[in-house]
């Protein structure tokens, strides 16, 4: 029923390998095309936006908690921009409400 | 011959020491993420061996994340390969940029080397090398951030099994704060990011809801969300010529884009839902 584990690995490495080599290797040109060169500087982006929300809510065991760590971490990244000090509160936070609640 | 054209033009700062100081920050914040995600990995049945050759090999948050998503979906082989492509898409860029740093001649093995270890900051680093990159100090930053990585989500994997699960559920948050703080700095400096970002937290938000959407499992969606959003984000707002430095410019008639976008996420929303 579940997939295997190490040929998962396997074709993540392949896959995740090849894209930062071969361009690395053979294209050793600038990409031209605007709507590629676009659409590759906006998907990392939009990938973590999607990964991030609404996930960060079903994350914690009451929504309310993941909620607040969405809200704390969007204002601290505005604000800082340190990604550890980021993350450190955003844990904090979530398990400070644990405790308290 | 090349290490004296560098030193002779830009001083022999970047040394392998200096490459592994610089990767400090990177292997603290990598330590915590992977953490994160090998308590993750814990969860649908990595073990501790198995979480370090999935981030050993992989050396990426998103692609790493999406691929324990998946697994625990049971997702086929090809649809891992799709999501893998688009949550990494952005490597594609970053790759063609690096290459542009090298120095006339340097070798294939350099380029793959430097290439494994392509991660956000990795490439933050190489970028603002200035002139041509120097191997050595690359290598150095590349093993300390790898090491960060692996030894963190092996102690996941380990400790989130022992760690009591008001612990495990406060780390779990760590990966999607490492992901806020990728996106939202740039934003900032980035109306068209934000807009883009902002729009990805509503859309996603919808989808889960939307009758065709909801059903999907949530790397299916995440994958073709990005696909539609990013394909938007590029025709209303494309970048200007900048691989090299992977910002876009603010275009003057900004405020006009900004409201034509807003139209359109309110189509794409209207979609969603119907």
């Amino acid at each position: 029923m579940k997939p295997d584990i190490y040929l998962y690995i396997l074709v993540m490495f392949a896959v995740t390998y090849a894209i930062r080599v071969i361009p690395l290797t053979l294209l050793r040109k600038p990409i031209t095309n605007r709507f590629v060169k676009s659409f590759l500087f906006y998907v990392p982006y939009v990938t973590l936006a999607l990964m991030t929300f609404p996930a960060i809510v079903e994350a914690t065991s009451s929504p309310i908690y993941g909620i607040i760590a969405f809200i704390l971490g969007v204002v601290l990244s505005w604000i800082t921009g340190n990604m550890f000090l980021v993350e450190i509160c955003c844990c904090l936070a979530v398990l400070i409400m644990n405790m308290l609640f | 011959m090349e290490e004296k054209i560098n030193s002779s033009t830009l001083g022999d700062a970047w040394t392998p020491a200096k490459g592994a100081r610089d990767a400090i920050p990177v292997f603290l914040g990598y330590f915590a993420v992977a953490f994160s995600l090998g308590i993750a990995a814990g969860n649908v049945g990595f073990n501790a061996f198995q979480g370090f050759l999935l981030s050993v090999t992989s050396v990426s948050s998103s692609g790493e994340y999406a691929g324990i998503l998946l697994y625990s979906e049971g997702a086929r082989y090809i649809e891992l390969a799709l999501m893998i492509l688009i949550a990494n898409a952005r490597y594609l860029l970053m790759s063609c940029a690096v290459s542009q740093k090298f120095a006339p001649g340097a070798s294939l093995i350099q380029r793959l080397i430097i290439g494994f270890g392509l991660t956000d900051e990795m490439f933050g680093l190489a970028i603002m090398t200035p002139g041509y990159l120097r191997p050595s100090y690359m290598y150095a930053a590349i093993a300390t951030s790898v090491s960060g990585w692996a030894l963190g989500t092996i102690l996941g994997v380990i400790v989130g099994n022992i760690l009591p699960p008001v612990f495990v559920e406060a780390m779990n948050v760590a990966i999607f704060a490492m992901f806020l703080a990728i996106v939202i700095p740039p934003g900032k400096k980035n109306p068209h990011v934000l807009a883009a970002v902002i729009a990805s937290f509503v859309i996603g938000l919808a989808a889960s809801y939307a009758p065709l959407f909801s059903n999907m499992a949530s790397g299916t969606r995440v994958m073709i969300l990005t696909i539609i959003i990013a394909s938007a984000a590029a025709i209303i707002a494309p970048v200007r010529e900048t691989v090299g430095t992977v910002v876009t410019e603010v275009e003057e008639e900004y405020e006009e884009e900004e409201a034509a976008e807003a139209e359109t996420l309110k189509n794409e929303e209207a979609e969603d839902e119907t």
